[in-house]
């Protein structure tokens, strides 16, 4: 190990990349070892962990499911019922879901509650509200997917709120169902085509900079 | 080539120490705590602390499994809608005068919208340099009152929704399998004219005799004509009995039409 490290580092000097993931230290305050209330910090790191999660059910998901007005909802029913361990990659998608949006309503609590969002971490706490509406916006582009009656109300719901945005709002409604006012088999695609291509390029470049400013600014001092 | 170690930086920060920064956060040595090395003790705490949680997440899912409702059919008009539990509070503040009908853009629009705008300009709105809650109070009782009033939101739409009214208006019927049995309604009989007759039957069991909703399907019934009599005049588990409005003798054609719904 040591010599292949040392074979790349040579060549690449990948000690600072090694010293920004792994190799630095962790101040006290942080510790819950040190301090038990110092457990609010891991709410960001287990946003983290569900995120991971989402992204490699989803892509098991994606291996059953049909985006078809026709097939979406047989191709749900039947990996929810005949699929070996269908029902639990669907539950972990499914309840993740709801998990992510309470990790990160509470990582942004502690962010805001001590303070960590002021000079100099005003563009990471920016990113982090970008994250969180990528975040709902999965969650609503998610919601429609299986086709089910609940699913399409609460996207119709969703879309008739959309459209009420003053002079835009019919574009933004066009844009997101296909139509003026069917919501159907071109909603469906687009949906899921927001789902799983756009949000998530978008989510992991703003992840990708929310983790890099951490490591340049490190974490916030002690209250 | 100038190495990661032996640089000086700001905090544990990658940011160069030379002062170029004020305000900047206080070097941890100013601290002298126990600081931990990430790699690999801190690493595995923090795996333990994911593995406990992961074991109560797994847990979940095999304790709830994900719902799944019948498939989505746009023609029904009677559905009540619900989104997802954590856009209920918006939901919530959509039903309320002041924010509905002719105001319809306030709830939907502003009231959001200035949250997410607030919530982004936050570092600009509290400028200060003080970062303990206590010392900054308006902006923590702005945000405790609008945590308070998202949870007062939430709880409110909970409790006012239907949820027996919901659960079964999205039950998944054989009829959405594709399990219809394939038989031959004579639809110039008698008894299916009866049927269609009856407001109260064709309520339930719909008018192709498929069921609506999670109500049974009569295409196919294992019954006996004078069973079925029995259970229209008396009711069977969730059918209440005594409905029929016609005649016996219209009652017993009707018993015997239904009897005759069986796959040959």
């Amino acid at each position: 190990m040591r010599k292949l490290y040392d074979w790349v580092d040579e060549r690449l000097d990948i000690t600072p990349i090694w010293r920004d993931i792994a190799d630095h230290e962790v101040p006290e305050h942080v510790n819950p070892a040190h301090h038990f209330s110092a457990f609010v910090y891991c709410f960001g790191g287990l946003t983290f962990f569900i995120t991971v999660i989402q992204i490699l059910s989803g892509m098991f998901l994606t291996m059953y499911y049909v985006p078809d007005v026709e097939n979406a909802w047989k191709s749900v029913y039947y990996l929810q019922n005949e699929v070996a361990f269908g029902e639990i990659v669907r539950g972990m998608h499914h309840w993740g879901a709801s998990l992510v949006i309470v990790m990160m309503f509470l990582h942004t609590l502690r962010v805001f509650f001590t303070g960590s969002y002021k000079k100099p971490r005003e563009l990471n706490w920016i990113v982090g509200v970008l994250i969180f509406c990528v975040m709902l916006g999965l969650g609503f582009t998610g919601y429609l997917l299986p086709w089910d009656m609940k699913a399409l109300f609460a996207t119709k719901v969703g879309l008739e709120i959309a459209g009420s945005v003053p002079f835009i709002g019919d574009l933004i409604k066009v844009l997101l169902a296909g139509d003026d006012t069917i919501i159907g088999a071109q909603t469906l695609t687009r949906f899921f085509a927001i789902h799983v291509f756009f949000l998530p390029a978008a989510l992991f470049v703003l992840l990708a900079v929310h983790f890099i400013m951490i490591r340049r600014q490190g974490i916030s001092g002690p209250l | 080539m100038q190495r990661g170690k032996g640089m000086k930086f700001v905090g544990d920060s990658r940011v160069k120490a030379s002062n170029r920064m004020p305000n900047k956060p206080k070097d941890y040595s100013e601290y002298p705590g126990k600081t931990e090395a990430f790699w690999p003790d801190f690493l595995l705490k923090e795996w333990m602390v994911g593995a406990v949680f992961l074991i109560g997440y797994l847990l979940l899912t095999v304790a709830h499994p994900s719902p799944l409702e019948r498939p989505a059919d746009p023609t029904d008009t009677s559905y009540i809608p619900l989104p997802d539990w954590y856009f209920l509070f918006l939901y919530q503040l959509l039903k309320y005068s002041f924010a509905s009908g002719d105001y319809n853009v306030i709830g939907a629009i502003v009231i959001p919208g200035l949250a997410i705008l607030s919530l982004l300009l936050m570092p600009w709105l509290d400028k200060g340099p003080e970062r303990r809650p206590s010392k900054r109070p308006i902006p923590t009782a702005i945000m405790l009152l609008v945590v308070a009033s998202m949870f007062y939101l939430t709880w409110e739409s909970v409790v006012n929704h239907d949820w027996e009214a919901s659960k079964a208006q999205g039950q998944i019927t054989p009829k959405d399998l594709g399990l219809v049995p394939d038989i031959e309604i004579d639809e110039n009989s008698e008894g299916y004219k009866i049927y269609q007759s009856q407001q109260t039957c064709v309520g339930c069991h719909g008018g192709d005799l498929t069921g609506v909703g999670s109500n049974p399907m009569l295409l196919g019934n294992q019954l006996t004509a004078e069973e079925v009599e029995e259970v229209i005049r008396n009711g069977r588990g969730g059918m209440p009995g005594g409905q029929f409005s016609g005649t016996d003798e219209e009652l017993k054609t009707l018993a015997e039409f239904i009897a005759s719904l069986k796959e040959e």
